[in-house]
């Protein structure tokens, strides 16, 4: 899959010149000003009303286990929907057609991997973020460090990715200035962690999961009803008038081994997203975090249903030349068309919801880095498990406000950027930075504390590397003629190595009392505890 | 201890149990990504064969590994929630 990754959102920051097509996109919308001021009063009052009941850690990172199966997988689906795959998979939909749906297959697929791997011995052996379950038996500083490094790298990538993104698409929709619109981002995000913690973090996802199903189930039914209420009938007519290419796969996969590499971030990264990981101790027992996920893909599995129907809808009825025209990297097609379908109001409407799904995105993101700041590297490298009572709760506030300026000055700087690949890089990070020392820790008994703090190390290292020799940064960023390593998304390298470093390190390095611990911990890792 | 050690070999059974279905599970949905990403990569023209108006082979494929991922986790829900979770309940209540 050649051209730019997930994120085409981003292009907008490059080419938002003046449209050519008759649509108010990038002129004051009152309908939008209006949703825009209800979604960011209602989810203040819910911080307000999270606030209060949020005093303890346990309360800050994981709402008190107080989450349902069903609230979660809201908002386990809230936190993985991200503005990307609304607009852009619909823009790629829309302008390239059948390869476009590649996308929006391969962000499901990783959903069913987190349920039969990952979410309940996660459950049952942590406390508050992935590396509680890989330094459950182990060493924890070593592990605890490296686990945070992966963390903290995974979710810088992603936070550039989604406040570049913020910034141009909000300038796109409402005329508001870029940096205004980052400012405006970092502080609410800001707002929802420093004061309601997990709890108001899960509500604001779960308010954005609705909305943004309810909005893309509407166009859906709008374009639907143009169709005599069959799909088939909409992707002749896009076949009729765009030929019968844009139903077979096209140029978008020039390299397999890509495609495949690509596949395989998706696949298993979402596993090793330290947000998505994080929410499953929301919930109060391991049943619960299994229920979640499986309400969780069937409602991503259904958004991403209806990005076909979207993207064709927009081709059919836009045209891709006029969604080209207003947006070079396709991000507006379904703006465009909720634009012709239900004119301006429908368009505020819509563009309020893109900018609620970006909000909701980053505050999980920032609140897991406040986690892997406070619990992983303050409290247990730093003071050894035995910080000051409330101190650890101090730390993570202020790591929230640290990332909140962070992402402001990152999403300021990165302004005009081409950050596309970011998010591919975070998906690469989290699948041979995190996964395998989490598998290997769950799954294999002889694993070692060096040989987990080397496979977290070694996967992230060895895939920034990767990517920064990549053509996504040594052609499209440099201007090179050629890069140093031939694929776009380094997984096919990255995973394999972290596993087989991991492995290797462990046998040559073992544990002292390694067997032991694995089966002390090993009722646990079944039954989980009353406590935790 | 006797006792101890017969519900710990109790527990490792139905955890073997559910490893072996978690792993073929995973295999299933690997196998089924992998070879409709495989298809598209080295069989693009096969992939563009109409099957009725409006629908080729390369769209059912991909809508059918969504519902694929849907059926596996409904499946292994179902599982755990009719085999996994009565029997870890009756080790819960042994051990307590």
């Amino acid at each position: 899959m050649t051209p730019p990754r997930a994120l085409l959102l981003t292009r907008i920051a490059q080419d938002a010149s003046a449209p050519t097509a008759s649509t108010s996109i990038g002129e004051p919308n009152a309908v939008a000003v209006l949703f825009f001021a209800v979604f960011i009063s209602a989810t203040l009052g819910i911080t307000w009303w999270a606030a209060r009941r949020t005093r303890t850690t346990e309360d800050f990172y994981a709402a008190g286990r107080s989450v349902t199966a069903g609230q979660n997988g809201f908002a386990l689906a809230g936190d993985y929907m991200s503005a990307a795959s609304f607009l852009g998979i619909a823009g790629l939909v829309a302008t390239s057609g059948f390869d476009g749906l590649l996308y929006s297959t391969g962000w499901l697929v990783g959903w069913p991997v987190v349920l039969f791997l990952v979410a309940e011995p996660l459950r049952n052996l942590g406390r508050y973020t992935f590396a509680d379950v890989v330094a459950a038996r182990l060493d924890p500083r070593p592990v605890r460090l490296a686990a945070a490094v992966g963390t903290l790298a995974t979710i810088s990538f992603y936070l550039i990715a989604q406040m570049v993104g913020a910034g141009g698409l909000i300038r796109l929709l409402l005329g508001i200035p870029y940096e205004v619109a980052v400012v405006g981002v970092g502080l609410a995000m800001m707002a929802y962690v420093l004061f309601g913690g997990m709890l108001a973090t899960t509500w604001v996802q779960i308010v954005k999961a609705v909305l943004l199903l309810g909005g893309a189930a509407m166009l859906a039914l709008l374009v639907l009803a143009r169709f005599e209420w069959s799909p088939l009938a909409l992707f002749e007519a896009a076949a009729a008038k765009q030929g019968d290419a844009v139903l077979a796969p096209g140029k978008l996969v020039s390299n397999p081994l890509d495609a495949i590499s690509l596949g395989m971030a998706l696949m298993f990264g979402t596993a090793g997203l330290p947000h998505i990981l994080m929410r499953f101790y929301t919930v109060p027992d391991a049943r619960a975090a299994r229920r979640s996920v499986f309400f969780a893909t069937g409602l991503i599995g259904l958004f991403y249903l209806l990005t076909f129907i979207l993207g064709f809808g927009a081709m059919v009825l836009v045209g891709p030349d006029v969604i080209r025209s207003v947006d070079a990297g396709g991000n507006m097609a379904a703006p465009l068309l909720a634009e012709l379908l239900g004119g301006r109001p429908f368009l505020g409407f819509i563009a309020a919801v893109a900018f609620a799904t970006i909000l909701a995105v980053v505050a999980g993101l920032a609140l897991s880095g406040a986690a892997a700041i406070a619990h992983d590297l303050w409290a247990r490298v730093v003071r050894r498990g035995a910080p000051k009572p409330s101190e650890e709760l101090r730390v993570a506030r202020l790591a929230t406000v640290g990332l909140a300026l962070i992402a402001i000055v990152l999403g300021v700087v990165f302004k005009g950027q081409n950050v596309a690949f970011m998010v591919g890089l975070a998906f690469a990070i989290a699948a041979s930075g995190n996964f395998p020392a989490l598998l290997l820790a769950v799954f294999w008994p002889r694993t070692s504390t060096t040989g987990a703090a080397s496979s977290m190390v070694v996967g992230t290292l060895t895939t920034v590397a990767l990517i920064a020799l990549s053509p996504a940064i040594q052609i499209d960023l440099l201007h090179h003629d050629s890069a140093p390593f031939p694929l776009r998304n380094p997984a096919i390298v990255s995973i394999p190595l972290s596993f087989a470093v991991g492995m290797i390190v462990s046998l040559l390095r073992p544990d002292r009392d390694g067997a032991a611990r694995f089966a002390a911990l090993e009722r646990r890792t079944l039954l989980g505890t009353d406590d935790a | 201890m006797s006792s101890d050690a017969s519900s710990l070999e109790r527990l490792r059974a139905i955890a073997r149990r559910r490893w072996r279905l978690a792993g073929a599970l995973t295999i299933t949905m690997v196998t089924t990504y992998f070879g409709f990403l495989a298809l598209v990569a080295w069989a693009p023209s096969t992939l563009a064969t109409r099957l009725a108006p409006g629908l080729s082979l390369g769209i059912l494929l991909g809508a059918l590994v969504i519902v694929v991922a849907w059926l596996l986790t409904w499946w292994y829900v179902r599982w755990a929630n009719a085999v996994y979770d009565p029997a870890i309940d009756a080790e819960r209540r042994g051990a307590s």
